[in-house]
């Protein structure tokens, strides 16, 4: 259970997620890696270049500042690697048990915050872009590959999102085995 | 003159009976060189993929038009043209506020020169890429060329010089480029009568201090008679530590020189220690003289160039610098002077002589040991010819100029006159192939081929005329550079394609050894102009008197401020164009009407500056040059300008009813 807490804390080490547009006038592809608590590129100017990309269309400059959750997810997170060593500490199948199952409603909460934002950012368009396409949306996939456009877009967990991911299969382990051990 | 056209008849006759013995009875009613002249299937040898990348790169001067073209070998595509000491509209160089310092010399501001050698930076006797030094012969310059960004990063002015042509060859690790003057000039300048050249005019030889990170001062020059010193190259391996310089007119006549510097049997190489001179510098020996020349580097945060006045040099005077130089006798007016790989054989190449000179090293040093001179002349040992010549490559061709090295134990030498390039074997002097060249080859040029380690798969032959090679372009025709494939026994013709200018010299290099490093963009946050805009939102106009400075900003698709008001005729308005475009191959231009210099295009995080003079009232119309972006033909703006006593106040804005704050 420990090990939960461990793998949860390297969301401050690894982005959880990223998005990739492909292009052939990008030949190095732009990422854009999101943090659970910033917003980040394979360089510098990673976020301005998507902003430019997306202006053309009318979409919302995407400011790090003005997304709350870059705020209080981090507090989430603390919270439950602290509960998570709370429960190894307590050592309890109950206490494993119900940190799992918190942790599974928190992550599909946070996937579909992540959705919400995607779609706010994918229609929510402005009236005088410049490029105008009737019925088109901007928004890209979930998870997996989809055609925008020009660009193929690529959205796939990174390896904090991995490790929290872990984490959360750690916790049901740990409960499984606690019950197996006691037998 | 009728006689003069006999003769000229006699020599065709001859080059063309000597062509076709080369050519070993391949007759053919095509013209030569044509397709017929190629073997099997070349056409795959310089094919290089849509998408994919040449192997080497290739820096080539360009000559007359004082400027280096960069070049993808073996397809011969033109990547590049790096202006260095000719201004650039194309990409305001010598027109913008931040370039102008870089062409600054004590006669002022010079916008041209003839470059010709382009040398690159080498360690352990290898091309590193970091640098690419020319030189500019007429109004005497050395510029370096930084290879991250492929721009000129440094010009140093040559005092006490009146052509440097005998330069910038590197030493083994780039401890000094060096700058040989061609034409004797008065020391120090004055009004003197020309016919007291022998009295009053010297030959000043310069050894160029590069430091660690690039910048060049003078370290210190050497005063020898007014020869005129033609080329170059540096010792490696054991003869490291010295530099050679050939030289003609040794003579020392003012007029007609073509006749007059052509009767001596003998000419000189100039071997210098400069070892042996940092010894005479320590321990003070020098003469600290008067002399005035400019020294400009361009800073890559500030994206500006400074341009300073030197006022002194060392000179160094052999006479009271025993060991310094020595003359070693070369036939007839030798041109290049190239050492081998080892660093063993000085290649002489006496372009009047009817034999190729090679002297050994060796030998020369044991004949300093003797002090077996011939004399001296202004305090320089003269050595004796057969003392130091190490071998005659016999009767290889007409009018040797140049010399390279594979790295396999051959040297490639270029003949003028009998348009043509000779193998010959480096020790056994033996002649192993020639090749035609199409037509007049001056330089040539193997990847690595004059320093320690040739990379000798390519040659590439530097040619002065050109003829029927191409579709005609009117009376001014291009020069010309011819690849060949030198890995097996026999040299192969694969390829010509036309050239920038007039290439003397040229280097290659791997790709490997430069691409990893070239620079994408300029991080926005690096940028130190004093007048960079960081943000749309700082985007201003200022008004000092009769100058007004715009802070403007340029990303995809607009500029800010687009409207700009209350400027009056006889104002002195400043563009400084920051862009803040943080992606690769993203420069925006800007042009504005009736600028009497040029346009700005500037680099993703770089700012430079158009100065435009409002002449009339009216409203005026600017605009992004470099197609940018699906919306670059929008990226445009106007500026007012109004009467000389108008009240119309200074505004600026970017969108409707949006000021720019």
């Amino acid at each position: 259970m420990i090990l939960a807490a461990v793998f949860l804390s390297m969301l401050f080490l690894f982005p959880m997620w990223q998005i990739t547009l492909l292009a052939p006038q990008y030949p190095d592809g732009v990422t854009m890696y999101i943090w659970i608590n910033k917003l980040g590129g394979d360089s510098p100017g990673t976020l301005q270049n998507i902003n430019i990309l997306n202006h053309y269309v009318g979409m919302k400059y995407i400011e790090p500042d003005s997304i709350p959750e870059l705020k209080y997810f981090p507090k989430i997170i603390i919270a439950m690697i602290a509960l998570a060593i709370g429960a190894a500490i307590v050592n309890k199948r109950w206490a494993y048990l119900a940190w799992a199952i918190l942790f599974v409603v928190l992550a599909a909460a946070g996937v579909y915050d992540f959705y919400l934002w995607e779609y706010d950012y994918g229609h929510n368009l402005s009236d005088n872009a410049p490029i105008k396409i009737p019925g088109a949306s901007f928004q890209p996939p979930l998870l997996g590959t989809k055609m925008i456009l020009n660009f193929i877009a690529k959205s796939y967990p990174h390896t904090g999102g991995y490790f929290a991911g872990a984490a959360g299969g750690l916790a049901f382990i740990a409960w499984w085995l606690k019950g197996k051990i006691k037998n | 003159m009728k006689n003069l056209i006999g003769i000229s008849t006699i020599i065709a006759i001859i080059l063309a009976l000597g062509l076709g013995l080369s050519s070993c009875g391949n007759q053919s009613t095509e013209k030569p060189g044509g397709s017929s002249a190629l073997a099997g299937d070349v056409a795959s040898q310089v094919y290089v993929a849509p998408g994919e990348y040449d192997e080497f790169y290739g820096f080539f001067s360009g000559g007359f038009s004082g400027q280096v073209s960069v070049y993808g070998l073996p397809s011969g595509r033109l990547l590049k043209i790096i202006p260095v000491f000719s201004v650039d509209g194309e990409k305001g160089y010598g027109f913008n506020e931040e370039t102008k310092p870089l062409l600054e010399t004590s006669h002022g501001f010079v916008p041209w020169d003839d470059a010709h050698h382009p040398e690159l930076s080498q360690t352990n006797g290898e091309t590193d890429g970091r640098w690419l030094f020319i030189n500019g012969n007429n109004t005497p310059r050395v510029a370096r060329i930084d290879l991250t960004t492929f721009e000129t990063a440094e010009i140093i002015e040559i005092p006490n010089s009146g052509g440097n042509h005998s330069s910038p060859f590197t030493t083994e690790n780039t401890e000094y480029v060096v700058a040989g003057t061609r034409f004797g000039v008065p020391y120090p300048q004055k009004d003197v009568a020309i016919d007291s050249y022998a009295e009053n005019f010297k030959g000043m030889l310069t050894f160029i201090d590069v430091a660690e990170e690039g910048e060049m001062e003078i370290g210190f020059q050497v005063l020898l008679p007014a020869f005129d010193y033609d080329l170059a190259h540096s010792g490696k391996g054991a003869s490291h530590g010295w530099t050679f310089f050939t030289s003609y007119n040794t003579e020392e006549k003012s007029t007609l020189l073509e006749v007059n510097a052509s009767q001596n049997d003998k000419d000189f190489i100039a071997a210098v220690n400069w070892k042996k001179a940092e010894e005479y510098i320590k321990e003070g020996k020098f003469k600290e003289v008067p002399a005035r020349y400019a020294h400009n580097v361009y800073d890559e945060h500030t994206h500006m160039a400074t341009s300073t006045m030197k006022e002194t040099v060392k000179v160094l005077v052999p006479s009271e610098c025993p060991g310094l130089v020595y003359f070693l006798p070369t036939p007839k007016s030798p041109h290049g002077v190239d050492v081998d790989p080892t660093g063993e054989y000085i290649v002489g190449n006496g372009k009047l002589s009817a034999d190729l000179t090679v002297h050994s090293f060796t030998k020369m040093l044991a004949a300093i040991e003797n002090e077996a001179f011939d004399g001296e002349i202004d305090g320089v040992p003269v050595l004796k010819f057969e003392d130091v010549v190490g071998g005659v490559v016999k009767e290889p061709g007409l009018g040797p100029l140049h010399t390279e090295f594979d790295g396999k134990g051959n040297a490639y030498t270029t003949f003028f006159i009998s348009s043509e390039i000779v193998k010959w074997k480096v020790g056994t002097w033996e002649v192993l192939d020639r090749a035609p060249c199409y037509y007049s080859v001056g330089h040539l040029m193997i990847p690595g081929g004059d320093s320690k380690n040739p990379e000798g798969k390519y040659m590439v032959a530097l040619n002065k005329i050109t003829k029927d090679r191409y579709l005609p372009t009117g009376p001014e025709l291009c020069h010309s550079a011819q690849l060949y494939d030198i890995s097996g026994d026999k040299m192969k013709l694969l390829l010509d394609f036309p050239t920038v200018g007039e290439p003397h010299y040229a280097q290659g290099i791997s790709a490997g050894r430069i691409m990893p490093k070239s620079k994408k963009i300029y991080p926005i946050e690096e940028n130190k102009h004093p007048y960079r805009t960081m943000g749309e939102g700082k985007a201003r106009v200022e008004r000092e008197g009769n100058n007004v400075h715009i802070y403007m900003t340029s990303i995809r698709s607009h500029f800010a401020p687009d409207n700009i008001e209350g400027i009056k005729v006889g104002d002195k308005v400043y563009f400084h164009l920051t862009n803040l475009e943080q992606d690769w191959d993203v420069p925006h231009g800007l042009a504005v009407m009736g600028a009497n210099n040029a346009e700005l295009l500037v680099m993703p995080g770089q700012t430079e500056t158009l100065v435009w003079e409002p002449k009339q009232e009216g409203v005026y119309p600017f605009y992004c040059t470099d197609f940018c972006s699906a919306l670059h033909q929008e990226m445009q703006g106007y500026i007012r300008v109004s009467s000389r006593n108008s009240d119309i106040a200074l505004s600026w804005s970017l969108g409707e009813d949006e000021e720019v704050q």
